[in-house]
């Protein structure tokens, strides 16, 4: 019986996943907001677990971690999807490999250097 | 043979099977390499994965077919990071104002480089628009584009290269820059590389991966509604 219960945990974290997801979703459609569903049912779950006192469930724990510990994986069967754009691509490769690879370094400093900056006053001194 | 192969190639199992197996040797491969970024499992995968796919004949939408099983994780996985973030509430709650403001600035930053380096250096309007949310996680960006009017298609691989840039210029820029602390290193990452920063931010320290998780959703929902508005001022 021990092993079901087990199991039964699994499906729970994953009906809580799955559930947010879609009340997001519906809540995107009924909005006509330009926002992805997924985004909303996170904001959605961290609104009851911080009401709920901030204490993760282990079930929803359990399956959160299975999924996070593998996020690369999820990305592959979009990213194949540029082999439909070989032409293009072939075209302006030079223009777009200088202009992500700076602009991603400039966003990611930038960003970086003011929240250290921030952080300093902030965060860190507030640190308990 | 072939009709071995036509039976098998039109079964949707068969491309999910291909994918893992395909994951599974990359990040192999990768370690092997000295696990360096600029050969992530992801890249690895992609162009394995694309060359099967050339030599046999098939089209994306057949290897979709089955690969969107996959994909399809990437919605649960996304309402998954609410729990790196619970945990780490109180000190995100304490930092509200610095994270407003660092997204904000970090999001125009995104934005204004992207669009303006392509445009400096002759890039098609519409290939512009693709890129224009290059920083924003691919459900998002994909959404963005099709409002704006760039390429959607596409999106989503210009997104997963930025990530992947984002991985191999991170311990650079914080070096360069004397970024130090957790929470500045996975804020950052989130920002500008969204999903595979935070795959990168979850192995610094679990403080990381929630500061760049949330980033990552933070700057999404800000993209989102900020993107349209400042395309249409600049009047592309």
């Amino acid at each position: 019986m021990f092993s079901l219960g087990a199991e039964v945990e699994m499906l729970l974290g994953l009906l809580i996943l799955l559930g947010c997801q879609l009340v997001g979703e519906l809540i995107v459609a009924a909005a006509g907001a330009p926002v992805p569903g997924p985004v909303v049912g996170m904001l959605l779950l961290v609104t009851v677990l911080v009401l709920g006192g901030g204490r993760v469930p282990d079930a929803l724990r359990k399956v959160s971690d299975g999924l996070l510990g593998h996020l690369a994986l999820l990305f592959v069967p979009a990213g194949v999807g540029l082999m439909n754009h070989f032409g293009l691509l072939a075209r302006e490769w030079m223009m777009l490999a200088v202009t992500l690879v700076a602009s991603t370094a400039i966003t990611m400093g930038v960003t970086g250097w003011l929240m250290s900056r921030m952080a300093r006053r902030f965060g860190v001194g507030e640190r308990e | 043979m072939t009709s071995f192969w036509v039976y098998f190639s039109a079964r949707p199992l068969f491309w999910i099977v291909l994918t893992l197996a395909v994951f599974m040797f990359s990040r192999w491969l990768n370690r092997r390499l000295g696990g360096l970024a600029l050969f992530h499992p992801v890249l690895l995968s992609m162009a394995i994965l694309i060359s099967l796919l050339v030599i046999t004949g098939t089209d994306y939408d057949t290897y979709f077919d089955g690969a969107q099983f996959i994909h399809f994780l990437l919605g649960p996985a996304t309402v998954a990071l609410a729990v790196p973030l619970c945990d780490y509430f109180d000190r995100v709650r304490k930092m509200w104002l610095p994270i407003l403001i660092a997204t904000l600035c970090g999001v125009v930053t995104a934005v204004v480089s992207g669009v303006g380096i392509a445009w400096l250096l002759g890039g098609e309007t519409r290939t512009i628009l693709t890129l224009a949310p290059k920083s924003v996680t691919s459900p998002i960006a994909i959404g963005i584009v099709e409002k704006i009017g760039g390429y959607p298609s596409m999106a989503a691989g210009l997104v997963l290269i930025t990530g992947m840039i984002g991985c191999v210029v991170a311990p650079w820029v914080f070096r360069l820059l004397k970024i130090e602390d957790e929470v500045s290193r996975g804020f950052s990452l989130g920002l500008s590389a969204h999903g595979f920063g935070t795959a990168y931010a979850l192995g610094l320290s679990g403080m990381a991966g929630a500061f760049a998780g949330l980033a990552m959703g933070v700057a999404g929902l800000v993209t989102a509604f900020l993107l349209p508005v400042l395309v249409s001022l600049v009047g592309i």
